[in-house]
């Protein structure tokens, strides 16, 4: 009996590994390679997560926006380069009053939309009104609060002056929620964008990919490349795919870590880890029992082993932090020795705070698998202290209602992606439900100080005092990761901004 | 058959209107807000009142609700929240890739289902039955997601004979347009190949028992005249009817593969647009396929009662 059964199904098992290809045969015609790899080409196929939901840089929180069009398609008066450095962009240069309040930009005289309008002072007054303005749906709309009035002197010229000093102002203005657009087209943006840069709008194929192609109309240096295609691709394994069979020469943000060596080790292929701005979180609830008592939020610290950490969720291809601020930036403290893995001490602390058995809490997870991971391997860290923290997966509409806006949750992990953003730390309203004047008086004066060393003493202070009060769990550094074929040379390493600036980029 | 019809038609309509408060309903309860979506962390309230204004979203949901209903009676779908573009135009964009990967993937799976069981029911209890029916088992239990990353590695990475994923258009040209559907599409039909070859053979088996095909093989009609010429014909309305109950698995791995290959096709928009909280969206599409899903089973209805008369005598 078993004999025949076995053999029924061998041949079953058998029977079905046949049929795929039967099935496929007559409808298979064999045809050379994808794409011609490398050599004389000046079309490029860049792979990315997430599609963008539009491509109105100023009408948007999603990255993807920004990293299809920052540099690209859109200009910024003051731009970010591959280091972080603000260097000119629609501004050929600016200069500041001595308070800090009058901020006077000389545009670049040949600037033009991609319709033909001059981006003149009038634009630009136009874009910064639009992003200030009660209609405004800017998504960084704090970054513009700051400014009075915008005065246009000649048409080359705009006077920005702002009501109170804003140390970050010309940082912000070179972010992508910061882009000039003209008044002629910025209704329309979402769909077909019309910016200033050295690419234009081509096509989008939704659900597939965004086509820029080469502006020869711009004023400044022309890229190298002719054709731009940006590919959305979220699955992890279809990534993989894409890479080796050559339909895309290029993946930013790849996030299978697991498949790194395998194209470390293909000659064909370049990897590089660099930085980006997102600090990766176990975010804690300061307001909500236990996590009031600082002796919790510390006994949380001690019990998370960064190492393990960071190796199992991101294959060692990250760098611990130990406060909010990221260790490639001006003014950072290593305060990553501050609460050294340490079970004991972490037990201890819960036992001094009422807790001698631990406590239930749950730990909600949004869906990036960097969250997902963490979260995972946190839960089972805060075990072994004695705090039991159920799992609950949620997508992210999800998150951002519940856990975002209606503070509404005990732990969960986030990394929170923009570029300097420790002053969240000073919003009463924020999520962390940390309240602290000492820190909201530091933040007043940095908004104050202009002077370089003197904003990178405050900045320390801040780091110190939060990582003091352990306000959350300070985890790692998100990775930038790029897979790319290793004849292809420009692309950024590190992420200082939202941006994909493919301005620099060519076929070796 | 006009009362057929009408009662088809009523049929439809009470569908759509129950699909379209389902799906209003569900949206509206679990917690997620487009505006919020857009904006990300650091949404101020003024700029997330400013676009809950623009998206329409600041009246109350009932008036909401009809606004929609009151524009669909007069042909408008609506635009949606987050293309900020009509969901016609969004869906017709749409159904150009997963119209044809459904009819491709129908054609595939019926091109090979009904011949692996026209084999299974010849051989009964012999090899080549046992190897239909072994297909047909793995085919139903491999999940299509899993059939389609299986059919990457091999047709894609492997033999770089088809792309890994992705949809070039069909102004790319009609082969390189459907060389992107050949994979997903054939992820799609194995399953559903599976399924269809068992009911084929059983369909077959059924028929070749009654008394007709005894009375034709008595007359002295040969095996395969008998199997093709007077089984299949009859076997075929069962066949037809689990095809089209099949629709809806069809849509629903549709999804699921389009996410695989990243074809962006009808599961996908919806897939994203549930994601994005897109109520407009999702409603168009929700809408569309339920209209799609009784309209077929209506036509299987007819194409059925037209090859058999016996349910019309009774009525």
């Amino acid at each position: 009996m078993m004999q025949t059964r076995a053999r029924r199904w061998a041949v079953a098992a058998g029977m079905a590994l046949m049929a795929v290809p039967v099935m496929a045969v007559p409808l298979m015609v064999a045809t050379g390679p994808t794409a011609a790899w490398g050599q004389g080409r000046s079309d490029l196929v860049i792979g990315m997560p997430l599609e963008p939901p539009h491509l109105d840089p100023t009408a948007g929180a999603a990255a993807a926006i920004k990293e299809v069009t920052y540099a690209n398609l859109f200009e910024t008066l003051v731009r970010i380069d591959a280091t972080g450095a603000m260097v000119p962009g629609l501004a050929q240069s600016w200069t500041v009053s001595a308070d800090g309040l009058s901020y006077r930009f000389a545009l670049r005289p040949g600037a033009r939309f991609h319709d033909g309008t001059p981006c003149d002072s009038a634009a630009v007054k136009f874009a910064l009104d639009r992003a200030r303005g009660a209609e405004s749906v800017n998504a960084q709309k704090g970054y513009f609060a700051a400014i009075a009035a915008v005065d246009t002197p000649d048409p080359h010229s705009v006077v920005v002056t702002l009501s109170r000093p804003d140390g970050l102002f010309l940082f912000h203005l070179g972010a992508g929620d910061a882009a000039i657009v003209s008044p002629a087209s910025a209704a329309g943006n979402k769909q077909k964008p019309v910016g200033t840069g050295p690419f234009k709008f081509d096509r989008w194929v939704a659900g597939d990919r965004v086509v820029l192609t080469r502006n020869p109309d711009y004023d400044g240096a022309k890229p190298a490349l002719e054709r731009v295609s940006f590919r959305f691709i979220s699955d992890a394994a279809a990534q993989i795919a894409a890479l080796k069979a050559g339909d895309v020469d290029a993946f930013l943000q790849f996030n299978a870590f697991e498949a790194l060596p395998e194209f470390r080790n293909d000659p064909k292929f370049t990897v590089s880890v660099g930085t980006t701005e997102g600090e990766t979180l176990l975010s804690i609830n300061n307001a909500r029992k236990p996590f009031d008592d600082v002796r919790v939020r510390r006994a949380l610290a001690h019990a998370i082993d960064r190492k393990t950490l960071i190796d199992g969720v991101l294959y060692g291809n990250g760098v611990a932090i130990g406060s909010h601020f990221p260790p490639h930036r001006d003014g950072y403290v290593d305060l990553t020795g501050l609460y050294p893995y340490d079970p004991a001490k972490a037990k201890a602390l819960l036992a001094e705070a009422g807790y001698p058995n631990g406590f239930d809490t749950t730990l909600r997870l949004p869906p990036p698998p960097y969250a997902r991971r963490s979260g995972e391997l946190i839960a089972a860290m805060l075990a072994e202290v004695g705090v039991r923290a159920a799992i609950e997966p949620v997508e992210w509409a999800a998150w951002l209602e519940k856990t975002f806006k209606g503070k509404d949750y005990d732990l969960t992990v986030i990394a929170h992606t923009e570029p300097l953003d420790i002053d969240v730390y000073a919003r009463d309203s924020y999520y962390f439900n940390y309240r602290n004047p000492a820190f909201v008086r530091l933040e007043e004066e940095l908004n104050r100080t202009q002077d370089a060393g003197r904003r990178k003493a405050l900045y320390g202070q801040q780091q110190r005092m939060l990582a003091e009060d352990a306000v959350n769990g300070f985890l790692f550094m998100l990775p930038s990761v790029t897979v790319q074929n290793a004849k292809l040379s420009g692309l950024w390493v590190n992420r200082p901004v939202q941006a994909n600036d493919l301005t620099g980029v060519a076929w070796k | 058959m006009l009362a057929f019809a009408l009662r088809r038609g009523l049929t439809l309509a009470l569908t759509a209107w129950l699909a379209s408060v389902v799906v209003f309903a569900a949206l509206e309860l679990i917690p997620g807000d487009p505006a919020l979506m857009m904006l990300g962390v650091n949404a101020q309230p003024d700029t997330l009142a400013a676009l809950r204004a623009q998206m329409g979203l600041d009246v109350p949901p009932l008036e909401r609700y009809l606004r929609w209903a009151g524009g669909l009676l007069r042909g408008d779908l609506g635009t949606s929240l987050t293309y900020a573009r009509p969901v016609a135009d969004l869906v017709a964009e749409r159904l150009v890739v997963t119209l044809p990967l459904a009819l491709l993937s129908l054609v595939m799976s019926t091109a090979a289902a009904i011949p692996l069981g026209l084999l299974a029911a010849a051989r009964r209890g012999r090899g080549g039955d046992w190897a239909v029916l072994g297909f047909a088992q793995i085919g139903v239990a491999l999940p299509s997601f899993w059939i389609a990353i299986l059919l990457i590695l091999v047709f894609s990475v492997g033999l770089g004979w088809f792309p890994a994923g992705g949809f070039p258009g069909w102004e790319a040209g009609v082969w390189p347009a459907l060389r992107a559907l050949i994979l997903p599409a054939l992820a799609l039909a194995i399953p559903e190949a599976a399924i269809l070859a068992r009911v084929t053979r059983t369909a077959l088996l059924d028929t070749l028992g009654e008394d007709h095909i005894r009375t034709a093989r008595a007359k002295g009609v040969g095996r395969a005249a008998v199997l093709l010429g007077h089984a299949l014909p009859n076997a075929l309305l069962p066949v037809a009817t689990v095809l089209g109950l099949q629709l809806s698995f069809l849509v629903a791995g549709a999804v699921v593969v389009e996410n695989v290959f990243t074809l962006p096709g009808l599961g996908r928009l919806l897939y994203q647009a549930i994601g994005q909280r897109d109520v407009i969206v999702v409603q168009g599409v929700v809408l569309l396929l339920a209209v799609v899903v009784v309209l077929v089973n209506a036509l299987v209805d007819i194409a059925c009662a037209a090859a058999d008369p016996r349910p019309r005598a009774l009525s």
